[in-house]
């Protein structure tokens, strides 16, 4: 009963206070506090998220399982950057209000926080990210093959968008002689984009849009309860 | 290493091959001209047509990750409000966009030293929460926004003082990539309050915007392109831009865009001929 049926009751109320206040704009205050409860347990989240990250990672440690480590580096990372975030190390006051120690905000410039981000958190991140150009080379060799009629068709689109996203669109075909509406740049522009996708996408965004109306519906009125996990 | 082995090319050539692409152009500086496409144009005389003094909040829905595309499109967008004398309001739903925030404000306070924190610009910071964020800006502004990041109550400061929500700004400019981003303002904001809106993206989260055209966006900018033609449109527009070597970040990265794009597509051609020229030799068999 605790464990299911009221957070069940909580959702559903929850869900039904906010569809009663889109079409009842009186109702809004009580949507206002709603969305007031929602920040708060996200706030507490994060807490139980960091609690569990400690737990999981230190049964690693404990165990000696393969790739420890990691999970040594993952705690000292994490420990670290909570601890400068929170006491704010190295970061100045506000202008604002210069006789106060902690004004400054988080990642203000000087922090120690402001200097993971720039010097650890931005070229890790970015390089991962950009380690994907690599990944796509080599994948563009091996995989993009026309072996059928659709494969084709995505071969030539992806082949047109790749040179009309870039001057070599321009190289090729941008020339007087050549209709402006035949231009590999045109073709994508006016074309690829606004027609075939946009429609593609359209139809996309409507069915999710169904999907999450038929499984939110599921939710207020307790039919769904994945989201609460197995019973065990 | 051998160059081919049963058809199939050592993948370590086609990393030195990419990693020629990219650096070639960056280390001998080439770039190349671009032309705005008509979404650039859209989203600049959105910009450009707003009366002097508009409120323009400048959501900035991304991480590191994806600033090599995203943060040129940004401060050229930033640039052109301050050209245009906007007054710009800054908030993030990605708690790593606060940093990206700061780092514009660097450079709007460096090459519009008259802009003035509280009354020309605010920064709001991180906002955690997601859409509920959102739901509570249309609602009640100061409500979720009691304070900038130095801790000054958006009540007394000129720029915030007359907002009750978030609809009575002039545009929303949503530079994102992913969730929390561009699509959420659109349904949460842009969409049911009637607020006029412009996106920037990367490339590949582009085509997902383009939904949106013209009725819910106004328009679209798209990677690293869209940076490059937008910088290229508000040059031609503002010249004293032209000798500001930061403002055209986006035009000389599209020098590795299209070494990259080739080399792929050069890729994709060498991969078809030997699938073909290895399925002939199976027929012939």
């Amino acid at each position: 009963m605790m464990k299911r049926t009221i957070p069940v009751m909580i959702a559903s109320i929850a869900g039904l206070v906010l569809v009663v206040a889109h079409f009842i704009p009186p109702a809004q205050s009580w949507a206002d506090e709603v969305s007031s409860w929602f920040q708060i347990l996200a706030a507490v989240a994060f807490i139980l998220g960091g609690a569990s990250l400690f737990k999981i990672h230190l049964q690693k440690i404990s165990d000696q399982r393969p790739g420890w480590g990691y999970s040594a580096l993952t705690i000292v990372a994490f420990t670290v950057t909570l601890i400068v975030g929170i006491f704010k190390i190295g970061v100045p006051p506000s202008e604002s209000f210069p006789s106060m120690p902690w004004s400054g905000d988080y990642v203000g410039d000087g922090g120690v926080l402001w200097w993971i981000f720039t010097y650890i958190f931005t070229p890790l991140n970015a390089t991962m990210f950009a380690l994907l150009a690599f990944f796509i080379s080599s994948a563009a060799f091996r995989a993009f093959r026309a072996k059928n009629t659709e494969a084709m068709i995505l071969l030539v689109t992806a082949t047109v968008v790749l040179l009309g996203q870039t001057y070599a669109g321009t190289l090729l075909t941008g020339y007087d002689w050549i209709n402006p509406h035949l231009q590999l740049k045109s073709i994508v522009d006016e074309w690829l984009m606004p027609v075939f996708n946009a429609s593609g996408q359209r139809a996309i965004k409507i069915g999710i849009a169904l999907g999450i109306v038929s499984t939110s519906l599921k939710v207020l009125i307790g039919t769904d309860r994945s989201y609460l996990g197995n019973e065990e | 290493m051998q160059f081919l082995t049963n058809g199939q090319l050592d993948r370590r050539w086609i990393f030195l091959g990419m990693l020629l692409a990219i650096a070639s152009p960056i280390l001998l500086q080439v770039t190349f001209p671009e032309k705005p496409s008509p979404k650039t144009i859209d989203v600049f005389n959105a910009i450009d047509q707003l009366s002097e003094s508009s409120r323009v909040v400048i959501a900035c829905d991304f991480d590191p990750a994806s600033a090599g595309e995203l943060e040129p499109m940004i401060s050229a967008i930033v640039r052109h409000c301050a050209l245009k004398r906007h007054r710009m309001i800054f908030l993030t739903l990605w708690l790593p966009g606060a940093p990206v925030i700061k780092s514009n404000i660097r450079m709007l306070v460096d090459e519009f030293p008259d802009y003035r924190s509280g009354i020309d610009y605010v920064d709001l910071g991180y906002q955690p929460g997601a859409e509920v964020v959102l739901k509570v800006l249309t609602s009640n502004f100061k409500k979720q926004c009691s304070s900038d990041t130095s801790g000054r109550n958006t009540a007394d400061l000129p720029i915030t003082a007359p907002l009750t929500t978030i609809q009575q700004v002039d545009l929303i400019v949503s530079v994102s990539t992913g969730f929390p981003g561009t699509t959420e303002w659109v349904q949460y904001v842009g969409s049911p309050h009637k607020v006029k809106m412009v996106g920037g993206t990367t490339a590949v989260s582009a085509p997902s915007l383009y939904a949106y055209i013209p009725r819910q966006l106004i328009s679209v900018l798209g990677g690293i392109k869209g940076a490059a033609e937008y910088e290229r449109k508000i040059m031609d527009h503002y010249p004293q831009l032209e000798a500001n070597q930061s403002a055209r970040e986006g035009i000389r990265r599209m020098g590795p865009q299209f070494m990259g794009h080739m080399l792929v597509v050069t890729l994709i051609v060498l991969g078809n001929i030997l699938f073909f020229v290895e399925k002939r030799k199976g027929t012939d068999r």
